[in-house]
């Protein structure tokens, strides 16, 4: 008797547990289903919304007539999207490759090597992570200014190279990594470069994919910083352009978002248990 | 025999410092450049007019300390981050005590993780069609639904680290579910609380991201952040007052994360 009551409580714990979370993922759905409505059906569902300001959207989980044409639009008649599309991809990969080179070495030596003074250091890292992006914008500025990057790529793509998140992402890995290892290592002779490489990359790989898939996620959703340095709109990235799509043409949006949703869904799938691992680790050391 | 070790002893250890330094450089190269050396020039700015450069003293910090939006701001996001932070702190630790229960939550966690890999414009269209009131409330709904994700997942992995030892002593000895609760389990999770407080506290400063695309740089009175109030100086050009509230701001901020950083390691020893 007291097994079924265990039973039946855990059943319907979690059944609420997925019930709240398909809630949760409820916009990917209105948004999927929106990208293949027709523009009049659209017109009909948000209309009470954005024209009178009051009352709710009526939504259809199925669409009476699906229809492809805002994917068509998008991907056949409209090469401005392609443009902004490349310049997510473009900035996003930079900036990772960027913290890969500068970021998993400073990892690194934070994780294994002691030194005095190191801990000085770390804390001032961990601030610099800490700190909104408003408050180092101007100083950013200025010196975006100086080197006269303001407006292109580069403006968005150098100061990310140098954000001190995925160290903390990558140090978590590197520190589960055994001491006994690397001395034996070293009494073998092996230089540290090739320590670094050859045990740091395989053994703390769980680190470095946290690090990067955590920092997919966040780069490709920038805002605040093309925003900021970044006036020419051909050079924006689709996460800023997106909003900017007037509610009448919902449809075209819609299928924007579905296609700047795909990659983010891809790496998260892919890499859901370096998600996981990268949340634990970006706290071991905070 | 003995100073040859210590000799060696010696040399391997400033081969490990050599190391440091070079697998440290580039990054602390880009930091210096990008973030330090600017922000001293920030500092030397808000004591000085924005065309001329004259030395005006602390003119600028008054004109901010002063400033009725910069007042309403900081209220504001004080407002936001103690009613915010508190709401998904407590809000996880209940849904992922009840959580650690169960098995097999692989769907589960990820179905709450799933909102980290939406991309905010995506968010704002959805929000605009069932938020059209845009104001503090579903700027902290929004907060909540993007964030409780990773929160679960640091207390899912704080519990699954108290000792089973202890609580099962704690019940041999009597204690309830209640005071088992109180008394030892959370104990064990002050590491994760520290933890989820200050990676909440990095990721509500994002919350402008939705606040912006939503309702623009003059949104309502009661959803008016600092975040709006920097960029909105930013892009008037108001140089003089930016450089100010950033050496406040900043400073702030540092003083705070030292202090926490410091509590929280005088506590671990």
């Amino acid at each position: 008797m007291k097994k079924i009551i265990k039973i039946l409580v855990e059943t319907t714990t979690k059944l609420i547990f997925i019930a709240a979370g398909i809630i949760i993922c409820a916009p990917v759905f209105l948004v999927i289903t929106g990208s293949v409505m027709g523009s009049s059906d659209l017109q009909e569902c948000l209309a009470p919304v954005f024209q009178d300001a009051k009352g709710f959207v009526s939504w259809k989980l199925i669409p009476k007539y699906p229809t492809i044409e805002h994917y068509i639009k998008l991907l056949f008649q409209t090469p401005q999207f392609f443009v902004l599309f490349w310049n997510s991809v473009k900035m996003t990969l930079f900036i990772l490759a960027g913290q890969m080179l500068v970021g998993i070495p400073a990892a690194w030596a934070f994780a294994v090597y002691p030194v005095r003074g190191k801990n000085v250091l770390f804390t001032l890292y961990v601030v610099l992570m800490l700190l909104p992006f408003q408050v180092t914008m101007f100083s950013t500025y200025l010196i975006l200014n100086k080197l006269s990057l303001l407006n292109t790529h580069w403006a968005v793509i150098l100061p990310a190279i140098f954000n001190t998140f995925p160290i903390f992402v990558a140090y978590g890995g590197f520190k589960s990594i055994p001491d006994a290892l690397l001395e034996a290592a070293r009494i073998d002779g092996a230089g540290e470069l090739y320590i670094f490489i050859k045990i740091g990359f395989v053994l703390g790989k769980s680190g470095i994919l946290s690090a990067i898939v955590l920092g997919f996620l966040e780069y490709w959703n920038m805002i605040e910083q093309p925003l900021a340095f970044i006036e020419n709109k051909a050079l924006w990235p689709l996460s800023l352009y997106l909003p900017e799509i007037d509610w009448t043409r919902a449809g075209f949006a819609f299928s924007a978002s579905v296609i700047m949703l795909i990659p983010a869904v891809f790496v998260f799938v892919m890499g859901q248990d370096y998600l996981e691992q990268g949340i634990v680790y970006s706290g071991l050391k905070l | 025999m003995k100073s040859k070790v210590s000799v060696k002893k010696r040399k391997i250890h400033r081969r490990k410092q050599r190391a440091f330094v070079c697998f440290l450089f580039p990054s602390l190269a880009g930091v210096i450049v990008f973030v330090l050396l600017p922000f001293i020039d920030v500092i030397r700015r808000s004591f000085m007019t924005v065309m001329s450069g004259l030395f005006v003293g602390i003119e600028n910090y008054k004109k901010v300390i002063h400033n009725q939006a910069f007042a309403l701001a900081v209220k504001n996001t004080i407002h936001f981050t103690g009613t915010a932070i508190p709401l998904l702190v407590v809000i996880g630790l209940v849904a992922s005590m009840a959580l650690s229960k169960l098995k097999d939550t692989r769907v589960i966690k990820s179905l709450y993780l799933f909102p980290m890999a939406m991309p905010t414009a995506t968010v704002v269209i959805v929000w605009r069609m069932f938020f059209y009131k845009q104001d503090f409330d579903s700027l902290v709904a929004s907060y909540l639904w993007k964030n409780i994700g990773y929160t679960l997942i640091l207390w899912l992995a704080g519990i699954a680290a108290i000792p089973r030892e202890f609580v099962e002593a704690a019940h041999v000895d009597g204690a309830g579910w209640f005071r088992c609760f109180i008394y030892v389990k959370l104990p064990c999770l002050k590491g994760s609380l520290y933890t989820i407080i200050i990676l909440s506290f990095l990721n509500s400063f994002k919350i402008y991201r939705e606040a912006y695309l939503v309702a623009g740089s003059y949104p309502g009175q009661d959803i008016y952040l600092l975040q709006h109030i920097f960029n909105n100086w930013y892009i008037n050009l108001e140089f003089d007052k930016l450089a100010a509230a950033t050496v406040i701001v900043g400073l702030f901020l540092f003083v705070f994360i030292i202090l926490l950083n410091l509590f929280w390691n005088s506590d671990k020893k």
